[in-house]
């Protein structure tokens, strides 16, 4: 029996497990994820840098195609949401869970407002002709393409590698709302969260600060650079 | 929960953050500056703002080194994967 139970010990240590770093297990996973994540994006990032400096011509020229005023003004939002997030965090450490869930409700539509601009701009974009594989025939950007305003050499490259990163981090912007949607009426409003545990407020926000983090990169180097 | 610490100045790192992003919108398309020199500043201003985003808002600068540690390997693996495919297919 003793064996046994040493045995079943081992298998499944007491919750929460401190070990090692120091850190609760949430945190720790999270940061994991986030390792992961970095190199995820080092992969998109990595491939639009090989394809743009290795293309066979010029890139086309920030602001003939993609709109910086509406896109600037996302990056903004998604800074105040970033703001409004840890904003949260210190409620939930001062025990103040009103404040808390008006930061987290805060930070959940800064983030639908995000991709709802996001999808707006895709909308925008598909409409003058800019698509996935370059520019539509018949359209706008086309016409552009022909009178030489943009590369035609290269045209397809660049609407590849924007709709991927762009697509790709707002899928992860989305996959952060629902996350804190879902901790909002499960956890939030149900006042579960307190001084003592703010565990999924911590880790949830950890997550919505790297996607800003991972925008801030892109935004300067698809839109600006 | 172990992460007491001193709390930073949110709204100060909000509003370093807005004043650089406008920092770079200006360099961008305003100043007639070279295209190389605007680039490296545009870079240096986008991994500045990313590092206030890391240190204070995800607060590792106040965090155990053992978990600064687990965040910042990922950086030079990222840059070591992406200097090896230029390395191939540009150089």
């Amino acid at each position: 029996m003793t064996h046994a139970a040493a045995t079943v010990d081992q298998m499944q240590p007491p919750f929460p497990a401190e070990r090692g770093l120091d850190v609760y297990n949430k945190k720790l996973g999270m940061w994991v994820f986030l390792a992961s994540e970095v190199m995820f994006f080092a992969a998109l990032i990595g491939t639009y840098i090989i394809l743009r400096f290795g293309a066979p011509g010029e890139w086309a020229k920030p602001g003939i195609v993609l709109n910086i005023q509406i896109t600037a003004f996302n990056t903004f939002l998604l800074i105040c949401s970033s703001v409004s997030m840890v904003k949260a965090y210190a409620a939930i450490q001062d025990g103040d869970v009103g404040k808390m869930r008006f930061w987290l409700l805060l930070t959940i539509l800064g983030g639908a407002t995000f991709v709802g601009i996001q999808i707006f701009e895709y909308v925008h974009l598909v409409e003058r002709g800019f698509v996935p594989s370059g520019a539509r025939e018949g359209s706008e950007i086309a016409d552009l393409v022909a009178k030489g305003t943009l590369p035609a050499a290269t045209i397809g490259l660049y609407g590849s590698t924007f709709f991927t990163m762009t697509g790709f981090h707002g899928f992860h912007v989305t996959c952060g709302v629902i996350s804190m949607t879902y901790l909002f009426f499960t956890k939030a409003l149900p006042g579960k969260y307190s001084r003592s545990d703010y565990a999924g407020i911590e880790t949830v926000g950890l997550y919505w600060h790297f996607v800003d983090l991972v925008w801030i990169i892109l935004f300067t180097i698809v839109y600006l650079i | 929960m172990e992460t007491a610490h001193k709390r930073p100045n949110y709204l100060l790192i909000w509003a370093y953050l807005a004043i650089l992003t406008a920092a770079e919108l200006a360099l961008a398309f305003r100043l007639p500056i070279a295209t190389n020199l605007k680039l490296l500043l545009l870079l240096f201003l986008a991994i500045w703002k990313a590092a206030l985003v890391g240190m204070f808002f995800m607060h590792l600068k106040f965090e155990r080194w053992s978990l600064r540690i687990l965040a910042i390997v990922p950086l030079p693996l990222a840059v070591i994967f992406i200097l090896a495919g230029m390395s191939e297919h540009i150089w």
